[in-house]
């Protein structure tokens, strides 16, 4: 218990100065629309009071942001595309698919580039290069082209979410198929095991440990992908565009609360990998 | 006629690969890659024109390399203003600070206790939504695209850092120890030089993520120039063709650069295991 | 081919003398009823206890006994690497802690624990850097003392292009590099094959001979033990304490056959029955 307190209080003193330096920050950048909004005779405690409570601020309080968030969340029902559980939910969707979509196509292309040499040797380099190309420059192509053929709503977000995270997959899994003990490796041998057989028992479980963390990578990519997907068409649903439209109107409340719930999005991700691979150490006595 | 030429390039270019990637002579390790590469490049080149696929759709290799040409002014223009403007100078700032910070938690175990795992968690979060906040701090221009790319590069940097300089092993600590040397003296001579590994697998990560930042910002409004505004601008008109060409001028800055860091890192850290 | 290409042999008369004397004391080491216990996780761990050692001036002294017996946790002590619980401990005089701020000793590990991004040359100097020595004095010294180990002509070499007896070597070199009067060692062959021990053995021996130093030094080895040796501390552990203390009255020129005489022979068997001693007792 106490060891639990020990490491959780630094993080805590970390967040409450973060919280205390945003105040500071909402009252030093809202000064000068308060300021000019504010009446002839206004005390300085009055326009910092004012900084804290204005319509359209530059930078929004916590409570004012906590606030909106609440609102958008709980006034409306979860269809309603007012609500920002709505457009946290077509983002998280089309995430969710692409993100399997990687998972399937990586590990078909893993296994195929540990098994098949003309791969390896073809394929591989190009995987490795393409992680120092801006990937998700070709969204609003992909989603552009892909919508005049008549494939809209989640497939061309899918397809750019997988294309961000395939990456990391793959080549974490090759890594991860590659990684098993040459002394291992020797010992099938001297069973006159199987290719099949070796990667089933050998292989792939010592991939597992490569797995997770290229998992870890890849599922917050896919919401990045999911979110740039919805910019280009001006989307009309998706956190990308709730940002998008909070910019034009200038609704900066709309914009904090969106990437707020995109970032705890991205934190319910990871976290979910983490159990996913926490259950298959379980299944494994513990340890991956 | 297509079809035919179509399935005899994949034959011959499959068995060609196959027999390429036997060999295991540093000359055929490179050459596998590349012929696949340009023969990827060729079966796009008679699918497009064979099947007469419609320009709005997939251009072929020959309308992009056209489009590079024809366009070179804009695309020059374009990349001044993201790249030298936006990537370059928002990458270095954000790195830089990244590492400064780094070196300054490194003095306070439990400062670092609460920043780091804050670090790794925003490290993972789609920091690009902060652009359209951006914009309205920094204005449209290129300083709001720097911002984003700050922001960025400056977590991925901290987190390995600060990885780097907690690596150092017992021994070589304990060996300071005995010459009573003082933090600073063992920062500069131990702990510093053995971070730089990591040092570089962030700064070459975030070169990536210095590119990624500036365009896809852009895609939240910018004046009219710059790759990310090219590309979303031409994209949504369906001249598809200058849309490939800014991006093989991404594909190309994005590999130079990885290339050109890959170069300095293995002349700092000659030293490192992984280079024998 | 050689494992010392450059060894020498010891001139039996004078000594060259290559370092300056510490003041000379009557022990350069004194411990008085050292203890070190600590805690972890509830359970309270006894590592040392109840040790009284004098080690005088030019003596090399061994410490040997199994794992756990103490015997590293000693020598750091001694290093102010960790702290004494109980008892008291005198290096040089005065407290360990002083000791080390003085720079009094050299210390080498069972590991070379060099660093990859310096040259040999450089990592001899990493101590005279801390210490502000000018770059002209630095050279010299470092110079001077890697032809003492034979590595004169590798000092431009990185530590990952040598073989592990040659960074060991270069670790002995920079323990040296700042002219102490105490070596302290922990195991410092430990990982190497016989074949690279024996010429090390037989290394450090010369070395030792030629300077004057007072080495301590931690093994498991019978064999090193009684071959560089003038007393042979015996260890045993749970709780970990001193056994016996052998001296050792070999030749002081010695070559690796003297590990066939007689006398050697006495000795190690000496060394060995209170090894089975100790362990009997635990």
């Amino acid at each position: 218990m106490r060891d639990r307190l020990s490491r959780a209080l630094p993080l805590l003193c970390v967040l409450a100065i973060l919280i205390a330096v945003w105040f500071a920050g909402s009252v030093a950048m809202n000064w000068d629309q308060a300021q000019d909004l504010a009446d002839e005779d206004a005390t300085w405690s009055d326009i910092a009071q004012a900084t804290l409570a204005l319509d359209r601020p530059l930078l929004p309080t916590p409570d004012q942001v906590a606030s909106e968030m609440i609102r958008s969340m709980f006034g409306y029902p979860p269809t309603s595309p007012r609500s920002l559980v709505f457009h946290a939910g077509v983002t998280a969707w089309a995430a969710i698919v692409g993100f399997g979509i990687a998972l399937l196509a990586g590990m078909a292309l893993a296994i195929g580039i540990v098994h098949v040499r003309t791969l390896d040797r073809a394929l591989m380099p190009w995987l490795i290069a393409s992680q120092a190309v801006p990937v998700l420059a070709i969204a609003p192509m992909v989603v552009v082209v892909l919508g005049n053929v008549g494939l809209t709503g989640v497939l061309p977000k899918a397809l750019i979410a997988g294309w961000l995270s395939f990456f990391p997959v793959t080549t974490g899994l090759v890594k991860g198929l590659r990684s098993s003990d040459p002394m291992q490796r020797d010992l099938m041998r001297t069973y006159s095991a199987t290719e099949a057989q070796v990667f089933a028992k050998l292989r792939w479980p010592a991939a597992m440990s490569f797995l997770f963390p290229s998992m870890k990578v890849a599922a917050p990519l896919a919401l990045v992908g999911a979110i740039v997907a919805e910019l280009p068409t001006g989307a009309q649903a998706g956190l990308g565009a709730r940002l998008l439209t909070g910019s034009y109107y200038g609704q900066t409340p709309q914009i904090w609360a969106a990437l707020f719930m995109a970032a705890f999005l991205a934190m319910l991700a990871v976290a979910l990998v983490d159990l996913t691979q926490a259950l298959a150490a379980y299944t494994r006595g513990g340890r991956l | 006629m297509t079809t035919l030429l179509l399935l005899g390039s994949l034959l011959t270019g499959g068995l060609v690969l196959a027999l390429l990637a036997r060999d295991d002579r540093p000359v055929f390790r490179i050459a596998t890659p590349v012929v696949f590469g340009m023969l990827v490049l060729w079966l796009w080149q008679i699918v497009c024109t064979g099947y007469e696929v419609p320009l709005v759709l997939l251009p072929p290799p020959s309308a992009i390399a056209a489009a590079v040409v024809d366009h070179l002014p804009t695309l020059a223009a374009d990349f001044r203003q993201t790249v030298l403007r936006a990537v370059i100078p928002g990458w270095a700032i954000g790195s830089g600070a990244g590492l400064l910070a780094a070196i300054a938690l490194d003095a306070s175990p439990f400062l670092r206790r609460g920043v780091l795992p804050l670090g790794s968690l925003v490290s993972a979060m789609p920091i690009v939504g902060i652009a359209p906040i951006m914009v309205m701090w920094f204005g449209f221009d290129w300083q709001s695209k720097a911002a984003v790319v700050v922001v960025m590069t400056f977590f991925p940097m901290l987190v390995n850092a600060a990885a780097g300089l907690g690596v150092t092993g017992a021994m070589e600590a304990d060996l300071m120890r005995t010459y009573a040397a003082g933090y600073r003296q063992t920062l500069l001579k131990l702990r510093l030089p053995s971070a730089l590994p990591f040092v570089f697998n962030a700064l070459k990560l975030n070169a990536t993520l210095a590119l990624i930042g500036a365009i896809v910002a852009e895609f939240f409004g910018t004046p009219i120039v710059g790759m990310g505004f090219r590309i979303s601008t031409q994209a949504a008109r369906l001249n598809l063709d200058v849309v490939w060409a800014e991006i093989v001028m991404a594909a190309l800055a994005g590999s130079i650069s990885f290339a050109l860091l890959a170069l300095l890192e293995r002349v700092v850290t000659f030293w490192h295991p992984s280079y024998h | 081919m050689s494992v010392w290409p450059n060894a020498r042999a010891v001139p039996p008369e004078a000594p060259i003398p290559v370092f300056v004397d510490a003041p000379i004391r009557e022990s350069v080491i004194q411990a008085r009823g050292l203890g070190l216990t600590f805690a972890t996780d509830g359970h309270r761990t006894v590592a040392l206890t109840d040790v009284d050692l004098s080690i005088r001036k030019g003596e090399f002294v061994s410490l040997i006994g199994p794992s756990g017996c103490g015997k590293t946790t000693l020598l750091r002590l001694i290093a102010d690497l960790q702290q004494a619980s109980t008892g008291t401990l005198l290096v040089n005089g005065t407290t360990p802690a002083e000791a080390r701020r003085q720079r009094a000793y050299g210390y080498v590990f069972q590991a070379p624990a060099l660093y990859p991004w310096r040259s040999l040359e450089r990592n001899v100097m990493l101590p005279l850097e801390v210490m502000g020595l000018p770059l002209a004095e630095r050279k010299r010294r470092a110079a001077r003392v890697l032809d003492l180990v034979g590595l004169a002509d590798f000092r431009k070499r990185f530590p990952w292009q040598l073989s592990g007896g040659m960074q060991q070597r270069a670790s002995i070199a920079r323990a040296l590099s700042f002219e102490p009067n105490l070596l302290l060692m922990d195991e410092p062959f430990g990982a190497l094959d016989e074949i690279t021990r024996d010429g090390l053995t037989l290394h450090l021996h010369q070395l030792w001979r030629r300077t004057g130093l007072t080495a301590v030094f931690v093994t498991h080895s019978v064999l090193e033990a009684v071959f560089l040796s003038t007393r042979i501390v015996v260890m045993s552990s749970r709780p970990g304490r001193v056994v016996a203390v052998i001296d050792s009255d070999l030749p002081a020129e010695r070559d690796l056959d003297v590990r066939e005489t007689s006398r050697f022979l006495a000795v190690a068997h000496a060394v060995r029955a209170a090894l089975r001693e100790g362990h009997g007792d635990a």
